[in-house]
């Protein structure tokens, strides 16, 4: 998201929206990309995030080929270089890449000639996913601009967090980081957002609460003293919804730790727009292989 | 060439003994004949040196050559072979090696393969503890008897305060020896790829604060003042480092710093297009870091411009950016470097630049027959250089490796010749072996 301007946000956006229809057709397929061939090359399994791409590829009518990493010639130690020539010797089109390590996806478009699409590299960025919320955010209250979001959690270890922030910074929302100040850059301010320590302190202000995932994976760092602690400062309880005011959003990029960052009843309250935000997740996926791929013109691949 | 070079009409540039001016320089039988002005060449050879720079060969305190254990990256041969296309006549290679530079054996075996099929001479680094693990001192004693004159568990930080306390008070019981530290704070730098800031913080890669190395610094200058030894404090990187050598060497304490071409020309902001040839170790860092690295030059603060030459291959740098190895080579550049960088912008002047490349490291390496005087009777370790000459650093290097951070610069200062006791290892810009 660092590299694309509001107005490739607002044409992918509304490219989007004439590809939302498709999914709620019987047969939901158009022709756009028949004979194309879309690669999903996933160094980390994201079995969510794989089948959107996959999805998305296929309601285009493009050939998608899933190349998980295990079982295959990575992990008898090909390089991401030589597995990306591979690839491309093979005619691949374009190139879905998820991988650990931040800046893959731009190293990628030096070694390929086809498109290179960022499906989450390291701490890095999740551009595919900051679209989809930011299309959700549209989608239900009709505006990015002007609207105050929160995104509360690990932002320091998300990718999600530093992919929305940009996008929603650059449409003209008003963003809070809000968690344990061992889990926020102390260099965020400079992203043009602002922090906060105190989720009490911001919720009755806030169109939209956007909640991350605690990665229990990175607690052996000790940013935090624990699970339960976390949940009593940060997490999203049900007296903490009240505070939310009437219309307001609640987001998740999934997966959910119920009773961690969100208690199970509050996912599933009717502001809670999660399932929507995989459902537009797809389109969102299909617009910018579209736009890639269906001489749509260019964007920049590493969005 | 028997009989010898004359060189005619060079600016002859000599920190050590204080000259700055126009003269011929006759070489014959690996020495320095005369120095003067309209010398006769008899049976020599004549080099036309005018608008030429004639100084002491340049030493290198801070290379790794690689060998023995790495030869895939480089070797002994082609590292010297690089060392000498920059101007270099001496190089202290460092003691990561395998196996570790830290018995005599080692030593041994590296000098002999450097005067069998080096372009340079190489004074071997030998390591403070045994293995580089940091725990217990290695056999300084026997690495003294065969030539080490510094110590260095480079790449490495000592990991306490006491054995660095130990290594500075063991070492004084040998003359001239220093003991040269990496300076880095393990836990702070664990993971780290990159300085920690802004730049770190959009690119998501972990980065390390200045105070890990600024911590170490403050360490070791304490441990410095407690013992009385002779500490070098290898490629610093931060601003606030330099300001605490200052204030130690104003107090008195025997330190001497280094600082490489990269972290006075690039910062962080520079790895935006995560290029792994800027990855290195310490990071580059912000732009009021750079600006403290090159005062720190100017003022004498820091003694030395040392490449940390750290040659790798081109699969282990073409990778994910948390997977490539930190280093960048920097033998061929450092002198070009250095003139664009540091002299052209009139940050300092030619003087004070061949003493950080030669006569300040030579005197720390204990490097007698290097770094000036350029004086009758001294041995001929000497570079000519055209401080005008244009060119750009691209592949194919003289170096095995091509991990090189300049890759693409546009730099101003050539080597023309680089001669070695007498017998040019580069002659008209051209490698001679």
């Amino acid at each position: 998201m660092h590299d694309v301007n509001a107005e490739d946000v607002v044409r992918i956006l509304d490219t989007a929206e004439s590809f939302r229809e498709v999914g709620s057709r019987v047969i939901k397929k158009v022709p756009a990309l028949r004979g194309r061939t879309v690669v999903n090359l996933f160094y980390e399994n994201s079995t969510r995030t794989r089948i959107s791409f996959e999805l998305a590829a296929k309601r285009l009518s493009a050939d998608v080929i899933n190349f998980s990493t295990s079982g295959s010639s990575v992990s008898k130690g090909e390089s991401l270089k030589d597995t990306a020539l591979t690839l491309q010797a093979m005619g691949a089109d374009a190139v879905v890449i998820r991988h650990s390590s931040s800046g893959s996806p731009l190293q990628l478009t030096r070694w390929v000639r086809g498109s290179v699409l960022n499906a989450g590299d390291g701490t890095h960025e999740h551009p595919t996913q900051a679209l989809l919320d930011l299309y959700t955010i549209r989608e239900k209250l009709g505006r990015i601009e002007g609207l105050r979001v929160a995104i509360v959690g690990d932002v320091l270890h998300s990718r999600v967090a530093r992919s929305l922030s940009l996008g929603l910074v650059k449409m003209g929302a008003e963003v809070t980081l809000v968690g344990p100040p061992t889990l926020i850059p102390p260099e965020a301010p400079a992203w043009g957002v602002q922090v906060s320590y105190d989720i009490d302190g911001v919720l009755p202000k806030l169109d939209v609460c956007y909640m991350l995932r605690v990665q229990r994976e990175r607690q052996r760092l000790e940013y935090f003293p624990s699970v339960r602690e976390y949940a009593r400062l940060f997490g999203l309880t049900r007296r903490r919804v009240g505070l939310l005011p009437e219309g307001s959003l609640i987001m998740h990029p999934g997966p959910m730790n119920r009773g961690v960052e969100i208690d199970s009843e509050v996912a599933d309250l009717p502001n809670a727009v999660i399932e929507e935000q995989v459902t537009n997740g797809i389109a969102v996926r299909m617009s910018l292989l579209y736009l890639l791929l269906g001489g749509g013109g260019e964007v920049a691949p590493d969005a | 060439m028997p009989e010898g070079v004359l060189f005619i009409g060079a600016r002859v540039v000599d920190p050590a003994s204080g000259q700055d001016g126009v003269a011929d320089v006759l070489v014959a039988d690996g020495r320095v004949v005369e120095v003067g002005t309209g010398l006769a060449p008899g049976g020599a050879e004549v080099a036309e040196c005018a608008g030429l720079v004639l100084a002491p060969g340049l030493v290198d305190l801070h290379t790794h050559l690689r060998q023995p254990g790495y030869e895939h990256k480089e070797t002994i041969e082609t590292g010297t072979r690089a060392a000498a296309a920059g101007g270099f006549t001496a190089v202290a290679s460092m003691a990561n090696t395998d196996p570790v530079t830290d018995h005599a054996a080692i030593v041994n075996e590296i000098r002999d393969l450097a005067r069998r099929v080096g372009s340079c001479e190489v004074f071997p680094v030998g390591a403070i503890t045994k293995g580089l693990e940091g725990e217990s001192l290695a056999e300084l004693g026997e690495l003294v008897d065969a030539g080490v004159r510094v110590f260095s568990d480079d790449g490495r930080c000592l990991p306490s305060a006491r054995i660095l306390r130990n290594a500075l008070r063991y070492a004084q019981a040998f003359d001239g020896v220093t003991i040269a530290e990496h300076c880095e704070d393990a836990s702070l730098a664990e993971g780290a790829q990159m300085h920690e800031g802004l730049h770190s913080s959009s690119l998501g890669l972990r980065g390390q604060p200045a105070e890990a190395e600024e911590i170490v610094v403050a360490r070791d200058l304490a441990i410095a003042r407690l013992t009385g030894g002779r500490l070098h404090l290898c490629h610093l990187s931060s601003a606030r480092s330099v300001e605490l050598v200052r204030r130690a060497k104003a107090e008195g304490i025997a330190v001497t710093a280094e600082v490489t071409p990269h972290h006075l020309t690039f910062t962080d902001e520079d790895l935006r297009t995560y290029d792994t040839n800027l990855k290195v170790n310490p990071p580059l860092r912000t732009h009021e870091d750079r600006v403290g690295l090159r005062t720190g030059v100017a003022d004498g603060t820091i003694d030395v411009i040392a490449t940390d030459h750290a040659p790798h291959a081109v699969e282990e740098k073409e990778a994910e950016f948390d997977r490539a190895p930190p280093g960048t080579i920097g033998l061929e550049t450092a002198l070009a470097v250095v003139l664009t960088e540091l002299v052209d912008p009139g940050t300092i002047d030619l003087p004070r630049a061949i003493e950080a490349l030669s006569t300040a490291p030579a005197r720390i390496l204990g490097a007698a027959g290097h770094g000036g005087p350029v004086a009758a009777g001294r041995p001929a370790n000497l570079v000519v250089f055209d401080p005008e000459a244009e060119w750009t650093a691209e592949p194919p290097y003289v170096s095995m490796s091509r991990n090189a951070a300049f890759a693409g610069r546009r730099l101003r200062g050539r080597v023309v010749h680089t001669i070695l006791a007498g017998r040019p290892t580069v002659w008209e810009g051209k490698p001679t072996r």
